[in-house]
């Protein structure tokens, strides 16, 4: 062993659970303001989310015999978990958390070999197959309750509604772009079945029917500034992405009012800005370089939208969001960053007398 | 993809680290007690080491040459004062190896008693090779850290013509304020200097890059500087301003080709204390013995600079800036990023030591390393455009090819990447012992070589040597049958002729 | 059920047969290789891989019933031009442990015997009769013959001392090996 330590003798103040933090408490407004939106059954489907993901986290990292207490507190399963739960319908029974946490950990970051080996979002990929497998569920969104309001659910109620498994009378609305989807395969047009569904103030303040997280489309927004002035992140990819919804939603829209979403709905509806910000953004399943990073992101975005337009499903991100990762590799190898003194292609600069 | 180029990037990458440098930076250079024993080694400079012209036992000079150069690549050592030589053996080296290196011990007399020297009254109005031939005669060697030669870099820059010389004051490295201090006392000097290089390469432009964060220094060079053709730039502080590569992108908008030299693009980089050293060389025939040294770091008691003769132990300047303050967590030659850490406080000072740093714990800010979360802060801090993270991923797993083939070559060893990287994983030591592997790899293939031609000489020699023998020996056989022969066709004629002669 | 059952395991076998004929079929042909293989090796016959010289041990390579790492004198960089021409895997690990040696001389019992001067392979090893001798360091392949033959055990293999030349960084401990 060499006891000498190799340059840097010195380092950013920086680590893995400080970049974790940063982006947990970015998440944090968001959050809060969607438990009081929805009350007592956001708040238990969130801590049961995040419970079992560090349950399963800590369980597959003793089989696997590594250190389970810095793993943990690295807050990167919480990250996962919160994110999941952030995604998932409000009034969800407790087991779809359970079963989302569990997934996101165990099969989609652990199998692949832990922390920055994960091919896929963690998040996105559980959301999916929650999304497949229990398609009922997994669409059964509630109008808002505020926890402060004359509806307000009492503590019991909630646990009624998330353990109990009890229906509630606001649980049978759809989001907007379900409901877009839905009427269009009924045959009416949108200029007919958005108006009175589709209020800017009201998605921007998060007072629709989504899930929890999503629905805030400010504070998402805000947490994401607050990331990119931390360097945490960077532009690219969220801008990129949201371009990719906007861009073609603005063409298309422009071309057929009445078959084509217009640009607001689009980036205000379901999970793009908390994709846009939070998702696209996760270092492990994105690429490497600035540029990349906006390739990745704009092909999310493009991805997004062609999905919920033309798709099977009202909303695209998830899917979206894992078809990219799975290109990622590819986005990687063609766009590298040009190494000094090289061109493009890596051949060595002519050597010249200047000019 | 010139967009792309202008979108996402400009000087890319480098890092922030925290200066520092009001440490020391206030400090004016202060003189060094002289030693009772100086170890000088005989190779502080990059190529051969210099061999030894003096003997144990031999009193000799301050000033005195007591190795010269071998070779194409190296440089002479002189003694820094005046006193015996009291032992020529190895002593540690201020090296991460901690191995020991051949290295003169000179007992000092007190005396500081200087050789003749032959200085000149009007240094300018040398030739050309006259310049670079005294540069090379005082043993001077780039003095910003990478001790290549002077003398060298002047020839080959001479010989390939320059445009523009460049000099490096961007002391980018935390800490260190050693070429600040220089710059700051020392101007005229420096100015005296550059124009000497100038000259000796004939160039035609003359920029002194000065990173901001030293107003000071741009103030006191500019002044200097008044009325003569040299262009004294601020620079944007950032790590590594003060690489070639990088000053040269910043000053002249070119790059270097990749594998080539600053004379490729018909530029000259050379440090600013280099130059100092010069003007001395030349004008008063003083050979490069001493340095200025930054002593600093959270766990030295007072941080300063001081003009330390070459050889000098380390443990005699930790008195100069009044000791250490324990803990000390780590102690470094150089700068942190790209310094050495030492444990033995026996190490000389050697021409390529711009500091010694006495750091604490939470200074060198270490923790375990734990998995890549491939958040690319890395790709994002790396001046030269690599990819970190992969090139590490590679040489983990023991594939060197491949990272060789993302740039590993390329890799300036700045350490850019660790120090950002957020799970401190130890990028640039996977660097460099990837690039040692592969140059100790190259030494095999090449020994490989030379021994398979060795081994096909033999074999074809014991062949020949064989064959021969096998002729040799035929013929020797040859010989005998036909000798054999003779002799019985000899006796068959004779017993014919008996025969004829009886029958008739 | 059963249909599909059946049909992928027709198919399975189908393609498994395929795949086994087109292996036989498409082999390459040994010979050029192993000439290219001999290339590569030290060429000093020193036999230390157990095989009748290098030309035995290409043959062996070629037909794929050694390993690239069999041969000692020949270091990591064989190991790894091997690889590269059999198109494998170079595992450098085994390779790495054994720490490169020279042949050294023993001064006060070489007794100029001469017998490692006969067997070198390389020609490393400089002397001549009741002289001592001595190994240009360069030339030694530490094939190990002369430590063989040598009566008095004088001339030995040594690991190479390392020195700031040749020193470099260790590669980081893995502790995490995900
Ligand atoms: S900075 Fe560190 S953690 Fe981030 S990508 Fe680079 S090596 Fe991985
Ligand atoms: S050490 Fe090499 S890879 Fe790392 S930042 Fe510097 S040049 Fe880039």
């Amino acid at each position: 062993m060499n006891p000498i330590a190799h340059s840097p003798h010195a380092h950013a103040p920086a680590s893995i659970s400080k970049v974790m933090g940063t982006v947990l408490l970015a998440l944090v407004p968001a959050t809060l303001y969607g438990f009081w939106l929805y009350g007592w059954p956001a708040i238990f489907l969130w801590s049961i989310t995040v419970a079992s993901a560090l349950i399963g986290e800590a369980f597959v990292l003793r089989v696997r015999q590594r250190p389970v207490r810095p793993a943990l507190l690295d807050g990167s399963a919480t990250l996962t978990a919160w994110l999941l739960a952030l995604s998932l319908p409000p009034f969800a029974p407790w087991w779809l958390g359970v079963v989302g946490g569990l997934f996101a950990i165990v099969v989609v970051k652990q199998v692949f070999g832990g922390l920055g080996q994960n091919v896929f979002n963690p998040a996105m990929a559980a959301r999916v197959m929650l999304l497949i497998s229990f398609p009922v569920e997994m669409t059964m969104w509630a109008a808002p309750t505020p926890l402060s309001g004359e509806h307000a659910l009492s503590f019991a109620q909630g646990l009624a509604i998330t353990f109990g498994g009890a229906q509630w009378d606001t649980m049978a609305s759809a989001s907007l772009l379900g409901h877009v989807k839905t009427e269009f395969t009924r045959g009416v047009d949108l200029l007919h079945s958005l108006p009175g569904y589709f209020e800017a103030g009201d998605a921007l303040s998060g007072h629709r029917v989504g899930s929890f997280g999503e629905t805030s489309a400010v504070l998402l927004l805000l947490g994401g500034v607050f990331l990119i002035v931390k360097r945490i992140i960077t532009w690219h990819a969220p801008v990129a992405m949201l371009l990719g919804v906007a861009l073609p939603a603005a063409i298309a829209h422009a071309i057929a009012p009445e078959h084509y979403l217009a640009v607001l709905p689009h980036l205000l509806s379901g999970g793009l800005i908390l994709g846009a910000f939070f998702i696209v953004t996760d270092p492990v399943t994105s690429p490497n370089t600035s540029a990349g990073m906006f390739v990745f992101g704009f092909l999310c975005g493009l991805l997004t939208w062609i999905i919920r337009t033309w798709g099977g499903y009202p909303e695209g991100v998830a899917f979206a969001v894992m078809i990219m990762n799975a290109l990622t590799p590819i986005v990687d190898r063609y766009i590298k960053p040009r190494i000094y003194g090289r061109d493009r292609k890596g051949t060595a600069l002519p050597a010249k007398k200047g000019a | 993809m010139m967009f792309f180029e202008k979108f996402f990037g400009g000087l890319r990458g480098g890092v922030h680290p925290e200066g520092k440098k009001q440490l020391s930076a206030e400090c004016p250079i202060r003189s060094v007690p002289l030693p009772q024993k100086l170890y000088v080694p005989l190779q502080q400079h990059i190529g051969a080491p210099a061999a030894p012209v003096v003997k144990v036992g031999e009193r000799v000079l301050k000033g005195q040459l007591v190795a010269a150069a071998q070779g194409n690549v190296s440089a002479p050592v002189h003694a820094p004062t005046s006193g015996v030589v009291s032992a020529l053996g190895d002593h540690v080296a201020p090296h991460p190896s901690g191995l020991p290196v051949p290295t003169l011990t000179i007992e000092s007399d007190g005396q500081e008693e200087w050789v003749a020297l032959a200085g000149i009254e009007q240094p300018l109005e040398l030739a050309q090779e006259d310049i670079a031939a005294r540069v090379a005669a005082a043993g001077i060697v780039g003095l910003g850290g990478a001790t290549f030669p002077s003398a060298l870099k002047l020839n080959l820059s001479r010989a390939s013509g320059v445009q523009t010389l460049i000099l490096n004051g961007g002391e980018c490295e935390p800490y260190l304020t050693c070429d600040d201090r220089i710059m700051r006392e020392r101007a005229a000097e420096i100015v005296e200097g550059i124009a000497l290089i100038a000259k000796a390469v004939a160039a035609q432009e003359v920029l002194i890059g000065i990173e901001d964060n030293k107003p000071e220094a741009i103030a006191t060079m500019q002044a200097a500087a008044q009325g003569s053709a040299i262009k004294v730039v601020a620079m944007p502080s950032m790590y590594p301003m003060g690489s070639e590569k990088q000053i040269i992108q910043v000053l002249t908008g070119k790059e270097i080709p990749a594998g080539g030299r600053p004379a490729d693009i018909g530029v000259l980089v050379h440090n600013v204390a280099t130059a100092w050293a010069v003007q001395q060389a030349i004008r008063y025939g003083r050979p490069l013995i001493s340095r200025i040294v930054t002593l600093s770091g959270g766990a030295m008691r007072t941080p300063c600079n001081v003009e330390a003769l070459i050889g000098t132990p380390v443990e005699e300047l930790l008195t100069v800036a009044g000791g250490l303050v324990p803990p000390v967590a780590r102690m470094v030659l150089g700068g942190p990023m790209m310094g050495q850490q030492f444990t033995d406080m026996r190490v000389p000072v050697v021409k390529g030591t711009s500091g010694v740093l006495a750091l604490t714990a939470s200074e060198t800010g270490q923790a375990e390393a734990s998995p890549c979360i491939r958040c690319s802060t890395c790709v994002r801090a790396c001046p030269i455009g690599l990819l970190p993270l992969e090139m590490a991923a590679f040489i983990r797993v023991s594939d060197l090819a491949s990272s060789v083939a993302l740039g590993l070559k390329d890799c300036i060893s700045c350490g850019s990447c660790s120090y950002v990287c957020p799970a401190h994983i130890p990028l640039v030591h996977y660097f460099n012992y990837a690039k040692g592997d592969l140059a100790a790899q190259e030494r095999g293939k090449l020994k490989q070589e030379a021994t398979k031609k060795l081994a096909d000489a033999r074999n074809e020699r014991m062949a020949r040597i064989e064959r021969e023998r096998a002729e040799a020996a035929a013929k020797r056989k040859a010989a005998r049958e036909a000798k054999e022969r003779a002799a019985k066709e000899a006796a068959e004629k004779a017993q014919q002729e008996s025969s004829a002669s009886e029958s008739a | 059920m059963l249909i599909a059952i059946i049909s992928l395991s027709i198919l399975g076998a189908a393609l498994g047969l395929f795949l086994g004929v087109a292996a036989r079929r498409l082999a390459v042909e040994g010979n050029p290789l192993v000439a290219e293989i001999q290339d590569i090796l030290p060429g000093s016959q020193c036999g230390q891989c157990g095989y009748p010289g290098c030309a035995g041990a290409a043959q062996a390579l070629a037909d794929g019933s050694a390993p690239i790492t069999l041969c000692p004198p020949g270091g990591r960089a064989v190991v790894q031009l091997l690889a590269a021409k059999l198109g494998v895997e170079a595992n450098l690990s085994d390779v790495e442990e054994s720490v490169p040696k020279v042949a050294e001389v023993k001064e006060e019992i070489c007794i100029g015997c001469t017998r490692c001067f006969k067997v070198c392979p390389t020609d490393a090893i400089m002397g001549a009769a009741q002289q001592l001798h001595s190994v240009f360091r360069e030339a030694c392949t530490a094939c190990g013959k002369c430590e063989e033959v040598c009566p008095t055990e004088s001339i030995k293999l040594q690991p190479i001392p390392v020195t700031v030349q040749s020193w470099y960084w260790q590669k980081p401990p893995m502790k995490e090996a995900a």
